[in-house]
């Protein structure tokens, strides 16, 4: 039996007041296991990217709880001081790699540990570890700039597994590839899940590469159900 | 842990050496400003402190030439020569003279010198040899060797070229024998000695001829009757030496005893000469100053803030990884000072080429460029702090927008 990586219970989000309020979230609760991979899909607008933005604390709910690999991070009396909280538990992949232009593959996946308090020696041991592991140890000096769209979406998986978190969130990972090259990051998120037994939420609209998934949760309206 | 501040820099390398540039500029005024300053002091007492005069005799009342006009009768010098306790009294010259000389106007002050003038620092040439005609002439004037300018009636040829002797205004000093300098300033035009002639002659053809009674000679010292004289060789001032063993104050209150002079010490010709016309330049330059300091605080602010609203979308990835303020607040800062030390060396390393074309002299002081130097690190670090507080307010969210 695995362990519960993540839990929400009745989260709600609300936008605007009155008449103009927008129930974002409503009453959300949903938990997955570590190593599990799992797909939020949904039309626009129906809360998906809110959703993942508050169990990443990012954007926190108005109420509800979360827990987090045992522990409660968010409810009405108590949150967690994020940042810290974040660096070590809580991954993330956006639709676009923000990768800090400056720093190289292998410096942007180092910077995500030495913020972490990581050695100059233990950073680069690992970072050379995952980019041997995401194929991309020939290109660990390259600035993003000259690395393909999915060169940069690997150093960004990479980055956010530095810290071994237990949580990774994806918003739309894979929008800004081709369909092979999206296919081969939902891929590798999938063995990402499996493989570092790390949690992992998808926030989806590509179809193609739904097989990947172990669960697959729609959301509408704020409300979300499995599918 | 990785320098992102130095990351960045390297990144955006041709934006940062242009910004580092720009501040170099501004950073080459306010330096500039400070060395005009210095500058201006050496000036204003070069002349006082080369003369090495303990004494300066000047006419009665008035503060001396370098404040007014100070005129003493060329034979003074002997009088206070007579005064026990002194050593020498050399009569001291200058005045400032306008000429156009090959389509440029020419200001130089005329300094006479009772000896050859080899004293002075002669960077080309030599020194005066002949008693009349020859000058020496600093190198701000820009008269070669050889060549010849027309003061008064006479054309003087230039012998040595000085380095560095300019008048507390900033002209150009030009060294002439003593009696020449005299010459030069008493100079009358012909016209005028001629016309003089001749009303003499007038007045005494008004004089009953052969009368030699004591009315006649009442008549003859009479204002209207007597000759007009035109005015003699005079001099500024009298310099003088004490002699070793005597007092400067006693000396000194011997000369003040003397009804139509008033005499100062060294010191206090040279407090003359920095509380009048010093003073002022001084307020008007570190206003200058002031106003270009807080010019490059702005300059620098806007330009360190810019350059943050560039990178927040950067600063909110770093605060989701979980990057600590200081971190970000270090990149920042860091920036900002490496942008102010870098334009300082600059402003530094560019001004040792560029001070030389400056109208005035510019005398860089050690304690003023440390100054300085603590200026730019407490404005680097002025600047970075509208950065920091947009960048502390920056949310990790906004890695989504």
């Amino acid at each position: 039996m695995k362990s519960v990586a993540l839990s929400a219970e009745n989260l709600c989000k609300t936008y605007g007041a009155g008449e103009t309020a927008v129930h974002a979230l409503d009453q959300v609760s949903f938990s997955m296991h570590a190593g599990e991979i799992v797909a939020l899909l949904g039309p626009s607008g129906a809360g998906k990217s809110t959703l993942l933005t508050s169990l990443g604390l990012i954007q926190p709910p108005d109420s509800g709880r979360i827990t987090i690999g045992g522990k409660t991070v968010f409810d009405d009396d108590y949150r967690v001081n994020v940042r810290d909280f974040r660096r070590n538990n809580i991954g993330f992949v956006f639709q676009k790699a923000n990768l800090l232009p400056f720093l190289t593959a292998r410096e942007n996946i180092r910077i995500a540990l030495e913020v972490n308090d990581a050695s100059s020696k233990e950073s680069k041991l690992v970072a050379d570890e995952l980019l041997e592991h995401f194929e991309l140890g020939a290109r660990r000096n390259f600035l993003p700039a000259q690395l393909s769209g999915g060169q940069q979406q690997r150093v960004a998986i990479a980055r956010a597994l530095a810290n071994k978190p237990s949580l990774l969130l994806a918003d739309e990972p894979t929008a800004a590839l081709d369909s092979h090259m999206g296919r081969k990051v939902m891929e590798l998120l999938k063995n990402v899940a499996h493989s570092h037994n790390t949690a992992v939420l998808v926030v989806t609209h590509d179809h193609r590469a739904i097989d990947v998934f172990d669960r697959i949760f729609i959301m509408e309206d704020g409300k979300l159900r499995e599918k | 842990m990785i320098n992102l501040a130095f990351k960045d820099i390297r990144h955006n390398l041709g934006r940062f050496l242009l910004t580092t540039a720009g501040i170099s500029l501004l950073l080459i005024v306010v330096m500039g400003m400070g060395g005009i300053y210095r500058g201006l002091i050496q000036e204003a007492t070069l002349i006082i402190d080369r003369a090495g005069a303990d004494i300066w005799v000047v006419q009665k009342d008035t503060k001396g030439p370098f404040a007014e006009v100070s005129k003493l009768p060329r034979n003074l010098e002997y009088r206070i020569e007579a005064v026990a306790g002194v050593a020498s009294a050399e009569p001291f010259v200058s005045h400032t003279v306008q000429r156009n000389k090959e389509n440029r106007v020419l200001r130089l002050t005329i300094q006479g010198v009772a000896d050859d003038g080899s004293w002075l620092p002669i960077i080309q040439g030599r020194a005066l040899q002949a008693g009349h005609f020859e000058m020496l002439a600093d190198k701000s004037a820009r008269l070669p060797l050889g060549s010849t300018l027309k003061l008064g009636k006479d054309v003087y040829t230039v012998v040595g070229i000085t380095g560095r002797m300019n008048s507390p205004s900033g002209d150009a000093m030009v060294f002439l024998s003593l009696n020449d300098a005299m010459a030069v300033q008493s100079d009358i035009p012909a016209e005028t000695i001629r016309l003089e002639r001749q009303a003499r002659l007038q007045r005494f053809d008004t004089l009953p001829q052969g009368n030699t009674s004591v009315d006649h000679a009442d008549i003859l010292m009479s204002e209207t009757h007597r000759p007009a004289a035109l005015p003699g060789r005079q001099i500024s001032a009298v310099l003088v030496k004490v002699l070793p063993g005597h007092s400067i104050e006693a000396v000194l209150e011997k000369l003040r005893s003397i009804p139509d002079v008033t005499a100062y010490t060294a010191d206090e010709q040279r407090e003359i000469m920095l509380s009048g016309f010093v003073a002022r330049s001084r307020k008007q330059l570190l206003l200058f100053r002031t106003i270009l300091i807080i010019v490059s605080t702005v300059v620098m602010t806007l330009i360190l803030y810019t350059l943050t609203l560039d990178k927040l979308h950067d600063i909110a990835m770093l605060k989701l990884i979980g990057a600590r303020n200081g971190v970000i607040i270090n990149m920042i800062l860091q920036q900002s000072l490496l942008i102010g030390i870098l334009a300082f060396g600059m402003a530094r390393f560019c001004g040792e080429w560029v001070y030389p074309f400056f109208p005035r002299r510019v005398v860089l002081v050690s304690f003023d460029l440390w100054v300085l130097f603590g200026i730019v690190v407490g404005i680097s670090v002025l600047a970075s702090c509208a950065g920091i507080i947009k960048a502390m307010r920056t949310n990790a969210g906004e890695i989504l927008s």
